[in-house]
């Protein structure tokens, strides 16, 4: 096990003039032990950067570090570090056994300690009775588990996750992200998860990276990101619905903007003195909440009620709403920066 | 066809008929004469009934020693040499083409994409445009009447090169690096994982490049001037004397249907595998 210190890493294709920088300076400690989760919209470069610490990009500026080694000139073979990729990428002509023993095979390791090994991780991932079969006989879970398994009978440093679970269907994505929290805990290997989905991203994470167009916008546990965005890229990013950013709030200052989750706002009968009145233009019934499309002064404010809360505006009416004081939000309208 | 009248099944396989007699005819025919003897062919008209000395031909065929004007040489030497020039222009071409292929794909280097186009135009030129060049060298290099003459002007393959390329860039991304990740350096890849995934395509071009080799006819026409080096094809011809000469027309058939029968066998044992190759999509 070890940890992974990122300094200064830049990404850029291309050379000279023609450079284009994906990754701007990402720098960041991860501790021994620690699940990180990298979550980012599309193209935000939360990949690539997974992919220099696995060694499959070059590092074009910066430091990295596994353990006490830096890892820039390593191949990825000798960073000790296991990837289980997006689409599995299981060897298609290799039996489960075979795809999980491929590594140990190249590393010589004696025939006694890689059937020990690779039971004990079939025995884990309950794959026992499927190491004869090929990945086409596999459904898509299982494979995703080979794939897993691949990763942990390498008894690696460092676990790296590239969006894994998005091949599965809801359901298999829900009880999988639970599987992979379970070995994390029983193998206590640092791991970095990719994700664009922020479900896995608040459910996995000790700490998460939220990425933006190459940038490091926070770094912290979910609780600080949900609770304290650094920036109004990462509020709105992380929350569904995502936080209300109101750019000239009622109480609000000049070249601030403010934001408010939806479901900090109290819907009260009278109107108060921090509060709003607002017109409700749609009503979404999710189940056990409901949320208000309210409309002030054209801005959008997005308002989340419990069910059983009971009042149901009509589409059209007025609504006086307050927000709780505590949860309020401000951002620097240039930088989009919290204040 | 989902139609079920009677009238066109009838017409359907009164259709195919005609073709397989158009195709057929020709062959037992050929059987028909390689069954007689040389003086019961040339008669009027032509027996279209097998006759009684089938082991006698194909013996004469295959341990030489007939009376024809032409070359005598046995058959059985010369579908030696074919086989041997034909397992080695295919073997060859295989390895060739895979080994240049995975250079193209997986590696980058100075003028790649050069040596790939230039490979691409020589897809263009069959050998008979460059044959005249081709036997100069050969025959400088004292290769001619050799296996290495008959065989290494022809295992450089555009055809194959370019369909390894195109088979591997369909192979994922992924597979490499995973094979990274495991410790698998790039002939390690290459044979533990490209070679295996491309069983198929070397299966369906060794049906083809098989029978290319086996029936080549003009190159070992020019490269060979001795008769223990002609492969069968280029013998057949050399058993026919021109002019008015009494040519052994059983003896001929008889060397005519062997030459055919290897081709025949690598196609029949080989169609699963060469379908599969043409069609499979499977990675």
């Amino acid at each position: 096990m070890a940890s992974i210190t990122l300094k200064d890493v830049v990404k850029r294709y291309g050379s000279g003039r023609s450079a284009n920088p994906v990754i701007h300076g990402v720098s960041a400690d991860i501790k021994d032990g620690e699940f990180i989760v990298i979550v980012g919209p599309s193209g935000c470069g939360k990949s690539t950067l997974l992919r220099m610490v696995a060694g499959l990009e070059e590092i074009s500026a910066g430091e990295i570090s596994i353990g006490a080694r830096v890892v820039n000139e390593l191949e990825p073979a000798e960073r000790d570090i296991a990837m289980v990729f997006q689409n599995y990428a299981l060897y298609p002509h290799m039996n489960v056994f075979d795809n999980m023993a491929y590594g140990l095979k190249i590393a010589k390791l004696p025939k006694d300690e890689i059937r020990v090994r690779v039971d004990k991780a079939a025995d884990i991932l309950e794959l026992s009775p499927f190491l004869q079969r090929k990945p086409r006989e596999l459904s898509g879970g299982q494979r995703q588990r080979v794939a897993m398994g691949r990763a942990i009978v390498r008894q690696p440093q460092v676990f790296l996750f590239d969006e894994p679970l998005s091949n599965l269907d809801a359901k298999l994505r829900a009880q999988t992200r639970l599987e992979i929290q379970k070995l994390h805990r029983e193998l206590g290997i640092t791991s970095l998860f990719v994700t664009h989905d922020q479900v896995e991203a608040m459910t996995l994470a000790q700490r998460m990276m939220v990425m933006n167009a190459g940038v490091m916008e926070q770094f912290g546990t979910p609780e600080e990101v949900y609770h304290h965005p650094a920036s109004t890229f990462v509020a709105s990013f992380i929350g569904s619905p995502p936080m209300n950013l109101l750019y000239s709030a009622p109480h609000g200052r000049a070249g601030t903007i403010l934001g408010v989750r939806p479901e900090h706002l109290q819907i009260t009968p009278q109107p108060t003195d921090s509060g709003w009145t607002v017109q409700v233009e749609a009503v979404e019934m999710l189940g056990a909440e409901r949320l208000l499309y309210t409309r002030l002064d054209g801005e959008q404010i997005i308002v989340r009620t419990e069910e059983e809360q009971g009042i149901v505006p009509a589409v059209g009416s007025t609504l006086h709403i307050t927000p709780r004081p505590e949860r309020l939000h401000w951002f620097d309208e240039a930088t989009g920066k919290r204040l | 066809m989902v139609e079920r009248s009677p009238y066109l099944t009838f017409l359907a396989h009164a259709v195919m008929v005609i073709g397989v007699i158009i195709v057929a005819f020709p062959l037992y025919l050929a059987f028909v004469a390689s069954t007689h003897t040389a003086q019961e062919i040339v008669q009027a008209p032509m027996p279209l009934l097998p006759g009684s000395h089938l082991w006698e031909t194909y013996r004469k065929a295959l341990l030489g020693g007939g009376s024809g004007p032409g070359s005598t040489a046995p058959v059985a030497h010369m579908m030696w040499v074919s086989l041997v020039t034909a397992l080695v222009i295919t073997f060859g071409k295989i390895a060739i083409s895979l080994l240049s292929a995975f250079a193209i794909v997986y590696f980058r280097f100075r003028f790649k994409s050069f040596f790939f186009w230039a490979i691409f135009v020589t897809l263009m030129l069959p050998v008979e445009v460059r044959i005249g060049p081709t036997y100069q060298v050969v025959s400088d290099l004292g290769m001619l009447n050799s296996y290495a003459g008959l065989t290494i002007p022809l295992i450089a393959s555009a055809t194959a090169t370019f369909l390894f390329r195109q088979f591997f860039m369909t192979v994922p991304d992924e597979l490499l690096e995973a094979a990274r990740m495991d410790g698998a350096g790039p002939l390690r890849f290459f044979w533990d994982i490209l070679l295996p995934l491309s069983k198929t395509s070397i299966a369906a071009l060794f049906v083809i490049q098989f029978i290319y080799g086996w029936n080549q006819y003009l190159w070992p026409l020019l490269a060979t001037t001795s008769e223990d080096m002609y492969p069968v094809v280029v013998g057949i011809k050399m058993m026919v004397a021109g002019g008015d000469a009494q040519n052994e027309w059983n003896v001929v058939m008889a060397t005519a249907l062997l030459a055919m029968l290897p081709p025949a066998l690598v196609v029949m044992l080989m169609q699963k595998w060469f379908v599969k190759g043409l069609v499979d999509t499977e990675k």
